[in-house]
């Protein structure tokens, strides 16, 4: 049984985990490319900037000695969402704004995405550094194990982990009630449907723009923290994640959150599992086996990690480029 | 300096008529010269002796022969719609062709690097002449370019995006991790020159000679894509650019074309990039930087003025010197910000200081990508529309 929870512990559990901090990144992805019409690459680096701005906060929090019975950056993570928020309508207003106004093709404004990932990068390093830093100032974090029937090894599962399935769930309750039921959710979905018309219609596309980027720089800062607080902060996030992040839209279709939810988890399990050694779950059973079993049986070797949403990315512009939800083919 | 200078205004050129003169987005730029580079490393190195004795030959001859028959089955199966297939067949014949052809060459590819490197270290070169490398290393490029192209420039510049930037990470992750290929981080050098080496020769000459030879590349491209840009191939890329349901509708096949200047481009950001390595002299696959070797690019064509192959060339020579010079810039200026930091404000200088210095070079280029697109599209040399 010791395999199966080492298979629970490296493929399922992580999977989960990497394809929740997806998710929370294509949203608001598939939300941009959806209502403002083009790939913007400096989700990656937006998640970082979330990230430290969790970090001073909780920082902040240390300093005053409070004191609670969850971890402080995760406390800190809803104001800091709230202010990264706030700075990705600022990069709007400041980059995207002028350019969507002189009527600039989309790839312009592709980019100048690229140009705000490298200023954002920047920025984080110069005041940052390069090294890795830990979110958890106050103490370290908690391990849950829980013992498994049969087997002497317990499944693992850290504090972290555990608050960001929690989070992932409620944010997507949260954002279908947004989307099915509030006004402006309603228009946003019209807006991305169909902008001309809901322009006539008498929605007003500024305030859907803004909604656009409060939902997606605040799941950027949770998608960030969370992952940051998970293993440690790194400020050289960006690229890795943002392909996976971009598969994951595309896969789901774009302009389709709970697509790109879908998407989320689908490039988050494939990866994590196309990297398990399968071999360890064949192992018990090697006695019954007509061949060998080799020390190593992953499908892709674990550099080539990125290569798995790269081939999903692929697969899927061939041969079903709307995606899963049947999401836009943008032409 | 200049020699580099010039290598960059080659890159700077094949990126110019993928987005001046078809309006393509790539930002895996660097992919492509890395990709160029270790080809023109393997072609020009010098052979390694243990290899051609050992096993190592035999396994990578059947690898491409393996290589060659899976490329063979999957175009037959896509192919197979005339013989009469039905789309769910082929569909599921496809997924299993793709399965066993991955494999079947991802086992035949371990077993040949446990090989070879037990055996040998690693392959080596071929030890062909330079510019034979140079030219396969565009070839190369352009291949890679043409599978990208396939699959993305159907759909919208975004999506291509996307996959060149993939694509970059990709061939880097696979040129740094496949030992017996390059060796890895070990790096090679020194790669041979195509004229006298310092080593054997006057260093300044050598040097002289090489800038030559570069000078006489950039200006046969040069003159062949003003040729290209004047001739009615140019004008049609430059009408599907401008207006591709226009052109589409004039009975111009749009992804047709576009595929063939995106391979261009990759051809000479290939051929570029096998000239720029072989200058340095040491072949490194983790020197090859997404800030170095694709931002910095796009700053010179964007700067230079898209679609003006002579403003891409400015924009290479005048950006690099820039690029350069703004390293010990940037030093100097953070060190006395640390120093009268600490003598004034009694503030702490952080030991990084030097290792964060440079990290504000990323800062100015992403601002620089902005402001241009923002307050001058054009360029500084604009691209010159012709008035009738």
């Amino acid at each position: 049984m010791n395999e199966l929870v080492f298979f629970l512990n490296k493929g399922l559990i992580s999977g989960l985990i990497i394809g929740s901090i997806y998710a929370l990144g294509a949203v608001g992805v598939t939300l941009i490319f959806g209502i403002l019409r083009f790939a913007h690459f400096a989700h990656g680096d937006m998640m970082t900037l979330g990230a430290f701005v969790t970090l001073i906060l909780t920082a902040a929090l240390a300093s005053l000695g409070i004191v609670l019975p969850v971890p402080l950056a995760f406390v800190a993570m809803f104001p800091a969402m709230v202010i990264t928020a706030f700075l990705a309508i600022g990069l709007d207003k400041t980059f995207y704004k002028p350019l969507r106004q002189a009527g600039a093709r989309p790839v312009v404004l592709v980019m100048a995405s690229v140009g705000v990932t490298l200023m954002l990068q920047g920025i984080i390093r110069l005041f940052a550094g390069v090294r890795g830093r830990d979110m958890f100032l106050e103490a370290p974090k908690e391990i849950f194990r829980i013992p498994f029937p049969g087997a002497s090894r317990p499944v693992i599962i850290t504090e972290p982990q555990v608050l960001l399935v929690g989070f992932v769930l409620v944010a997507v309750i949260v954002l279908h009630w947004f989307l099915t039921r509030s006004r402006l959710g309603k228009a946003m979905r019209a807006v991305s449907d169909n902008p001309e018309l809901a322009r006539i219609t008498g929605i007003n596309t500024n305030h859907v723009v803004w909604a656009t980027w409060i939902i997606g720089g605040a799941l950027a800062c949770a998608a960030g923290t969370l992952l940051s607080m998970d293993v440690t902060l790194k400020p050289d996030l960006s690229f890795n994640i943002l392909l996976p992040i971009f598969a994951a839209t595309i896969v789901g279709g774009i302009g389709q959150p709970y697509g790109a939810i879908a998407g989320g988890f689908l490039v988050g399990f494939c990866e994590t599992l196309a990297v398990f050694n399968w071999s360890i779950l064949l192992r018990p059973i090697k006695d019954d086996l007509w061949f060998e079993v080799p020390n190593n049986m992953a499908l892709v070797p674990t550099e080539y990690k990125l290569m798995v949403p790269f081939l999903i990315l692929i697969i899927v512009l061939i041969y079903r480029p709307t995606g899963i939800f049947r999401g836009r083919v943008l032409t | 300096m200049m020699v580099e200078a010039g290598c960059y205004a080659i890159i700077a050129l094949g990126l110019t008529i993928q987005w001046g003169y078809a309006g393509l987005f790539n930002v895996g730029i660097m992919g492509f010269i890395a990709a160029g580079a270790a080809t023109s490393m393997i072609m020009s190195f010098p052979r390694n002796e243990d290899f051609w004795a050992s096993a190592g030959p035999s396994m990578v001859g059947l690898f491409i022969v393996k290589l060659v028959l899976c490329g063979l089955a999957l175009w037959a199966v896509n192919r197979s719609a005339t013989w009469g297939l039905g789309p769910k067949l082929r569909a599921l014949l496809t997924a299993v062709v793709i399965a066993i052809s991955y494999l079947v060459l991802s086992d035949h590819m371990a077993a040949m690097s446990n090989e070879i490197e037990s055996a040998s270290g690693w392959m080596g070169g071929l030890g062909l002449p330079v510019v034979v490398g140079w030219i396969v290393a565009g070839i190369i490029a352009g291949a890679i370019a043409w599978f990208v192209g396939k699959i993305c420039l159907g759909l919208r510049a975004d999506y291509l995006a996307i996959a060149t930037l993939g694509i970059a990470q990709i061939i880097k992750t696979f040129l740094k991790n496949a030992d017996w290929l390059t060796r890895g981080t070990l790096t090679v050098s020194p790669l041979p020159w195509p004229v006298q080496t310092p080593s054997d020769g006057e260093f300044i000459f050598a040097r002289a000679s090489y800038l030559t030879v570069v000078a006489i590349a950039i200006v046969i491209i040069y003159l062949l894509l003003q040729r290209a840009y004047n001739a009615p191939w140019g004008r049609m890329m430059r009408a599907i650019r401008d207006n591709e349901n226009a052109a589409s509708s004039m009975g111009k096949n749009v992804n047709r074309r576009r595929l063939e200047i995106f391979v261009l481009g990759c051809v000479l950001m290939g051929f570029g990039g096998a000239v720029l390595i072989h200058f340095a002299s040491i072949y490194d696959p983790s020197g090859f930087l997404d800030l170095n070797h694709t931002f910095l690019v796009w700053v010179m064509v964007i700067l230079g003025g898209s679609g003006n192959n002579r403003g891409a060339i400015f924009g290479a020579v005048f950006v690099y010197i820039i690029w350069v010079m703004s390293e010990p810039v940037a030093l100097w200026l953070f060190s006395m910000i640390g120093t009268y930091g600490e003598a004034w404000l009694g503030w702490e200088p952080p030991s990084d200081l030097a290792s964060r210095a440079l990290q504000m070079r990323v800062f100015v280029i992403g601002l620089t990508i902005t402001l241009v697109l923002r307050f001058a599209p054009q360029g500084v040399l604009p691209e010159r529309q012709a008035r009738h």
